[in-house]
């Protein structure tokens, strides 16, 4: 059975129709591609799977269990995590705070015993800064494990995003264009993270520009255009596909 | 980051100690008295404001539950002043809890709207209930009684409300520095980067704003213990005004800079006092004023100055 099932996903907002009847499905351990030219609906698509949108209509299915219109915080209880295209980090805090932050839900969050200072909550949180700081070297941060997170330069805080969302010690990952905006050799860089992240068994689900990254990376691969399924296959198959090509080329090409 | 913390604690606890043994005469230990009450209530708040995100203009309101709790239930119903202090907080708690619940599910400041409201429709309840309360004349608060002690002369009360301090900075500093801390101040840096992490965001703003409540309610109490008497200005909005102030300009996201602004803006009044009736204009002048010059509040910016957190 596939980890993730999509079947006939619409969202409209007002009269825009950003999704049409998506259906699709991922396997487990496999690095899924969604790619589509600007406005094709990748990104909102990741907002329904990841519970910040709540479907029109269709079913989103996470290991048989239907999980369309459940908010994203029970999600994250049942292993989903995800970047943002546009950087959500918390500047108000340092960036080992931040990725330690992803590690919420296997933490003991009591209020009165955080304000007594508890032994077991001091342990634990000693535990969870090697523990963040270790996962920061994974993403190749280890020069910022000091710093605060608004001293960071931007490509550095899309890896800080990567290091809180495996905090959470995701079996689902989704990337949100972890490419854009940065330079060929960061690209390279994030592309060798992205297989390093895949290489644990994490299923990586990723929507990116860079087609050079997507097609030697992705298992599979999904194309939108105007919110709607235009192809999906193996990297070979889409490039092939003549509907890919119209949509990318133009219909002459 | 975290051992300027822990040095200022100590740094807090060796002045508090020596304090009394220095000032000149018991006005200023009564001013000092009433700053420490003032910063604890300030400390809950900021919690609320500089950790959350979250704006209360009906703080007063909570100050004024707890106040008319020891002074009603102890006087009318015979009920022990420590189990009223005790209730007072509870119906703060509570009260907090109901308003906030439908409020923390919609997106925005409605808090600020809806504490407004309820801070002032508070004061109004004490001033109207006069056969309970004394309305606008106030009414007298027995003394409070510790384990067959009872707390009455100044230096007693110093302690004990320093001892409170202490505690509470200590359980504040702790407190930002936990899983529930980080919680508080991940939802105030990205709402939706905190939900997608598991943080089940209206119920952390719930609790801190009920337990600054709660702290507000204690400190109501303990004021109008030490006082002896309450009127209905321990609930004004004006007040509500003060204590905001007190955490703007202090610092909003400090521990220090909550003692910082509760400390200068009880000190102003004295200091104003020839100023008689154009206080509330003064206190308005001088937030707006750090608005613009120091937005940051006093003791983040002169920390980064230092180049130490804050």
């Amino acid at each position: 059975m596939a980890l993730l099932d999509i079947h006939d996903l619409s969202i409209a907002f007002g009269g825009v129709k950003a999704l049409q009847h998506v259906s699709f499905s991922i396997d487990s351990g496999i690095v899924y591609s969604v790619i589509g030219p600007n406005g094709a609906g990748k990104t909102t698509l990741f907002n329904l799977i990841t519970g910040v949108y709540t479907p029109t209509s269709g079913e989103i299915r996470l290991d048989g269990a239907a999980i369309h219109g459940r908010p994203p915080n029970e999600l994250a209880r049942r292993g989903m995590a995800r970047t943002f295209q546009n950087l959500q980090i918390c500047l108000n805090m340092t960036a080992l705070e931040n990725v330690m932050v992803g590690a919420h839900l296997r933490l003991d969050r009591n209020l009165v015993k955080a304000a007594l200072r508890w032994p077991s909550i001091r342990r634990r949180d000693a535990d969870l800064r090697d523990e963040a700081a270790e996962l920061m070297r994974f993403v190749g941060l280890d020069r910022y494990t000091r710093a605060r997170a608004d001293s960071m330069p931007y490509g550095a805080l899309k890896r800080l995003e990567i290091a809180r969302a495996l905090a959470m010690k995701p079996r689902i990952l989704f990337l949100d264009e972890p490419a854009a905006g940065l330079n060929p050799t960061e690209t390279l860089e994030i592309d060798a993270l992205i297989r390093k992240v895949a290489a644990t068994g994490v299923t990586v689900v990723l929507v990116e520009h860079d087609m050079k990254m997507v097609m030697s990376l992705s298992d599979r691969i999904l194309v939108l255009d105007y919110g709607r399924k235009l192809a999906e296959g193996t990297a070979a198959e889409v490039r092939q596909d003549a509907n890919v090509i119209a949509a990318y080329l133009g219909a002459h090409a | 980051m975290r051992d300027p913390r822990h040095l200022g604690l100590a740094v807090l606890a060796a002045v508090l100690a020596v304090l009394p043994f220095v000032l000149p005469n018991s006005f200023y230990l009564d001013l000092a008295i009433r700053m420490a009450i003032n910063a604890i209530v300030v400390l809950g708040l900021n919690l609320l404001i500089g950790f959350a995100g979250q704006i209360s203009f009906g703080h007063a309101g909570f100050l004024g539950i707890g106040a008319y709790a020891s002074a009603v239930l102890p006087t009318h119903y015979g009920v022990h002043p420590m189990l009223a202090l005790g209730a007072g907080a509870a119906a703060a708690g509570a009260l907090a809890a109901a308003v906030s619940y439908p409020i923390f599910k919609l997106k925005g400041h409605y808090l600020a709207m809806a504490t407004l409201g309820l801070g002032i429709i508070l004061n109004i309840a004490f001033r109207n209930e006069a056969a309970l309360t004394g309305g606008p004349d106030g009414m007298p608060v027995p003394s409070l009684e510790l384990f067959s002690f009872t707390l009455s002369s100044d230096r007693d009360w110093y302690w004990v409300v320093a001892a409170l301090l202490v505690v509470s900075v200590w359980a504040s500093l702790n407190l930002i520095d936990s899983p529930f801390g980080r919680a508080l101040r991940a939802l105030h840096g990205s709402e939706v980067a905190s939900k997608v992490v598991g943080v089940d965001i209206a119920r952390y703003k719930m609790a801190i704003f009920v337990m600054s409540a709660v702290f507000a309610s204690i400190m109501g109490s303990i004021t109008a213990h030490y006082v002896g008497f309450v009127t209905p200005t321990v609930s004004e909005f004006f007040h509500s005004i003060e204590l905001v102030t007190m955490v703007v300009v202090g610092g909003m996201a400090s521990v220090f800079g909550s003692l910082v602004g509760a400390v200068l803006l009880t000190a102003l009044p004295q200091i104003l006092a020839t100023f008689e009736g154009w206080e509330t204009v003064a206190f308005g002048a001088i937030l707006i004023l750090f608005m613009i010059v120091l937005p940051r509040g006093l003791v983040p910016t002169l920390a980064a100055r230092l180049g130490k957190g804050g």
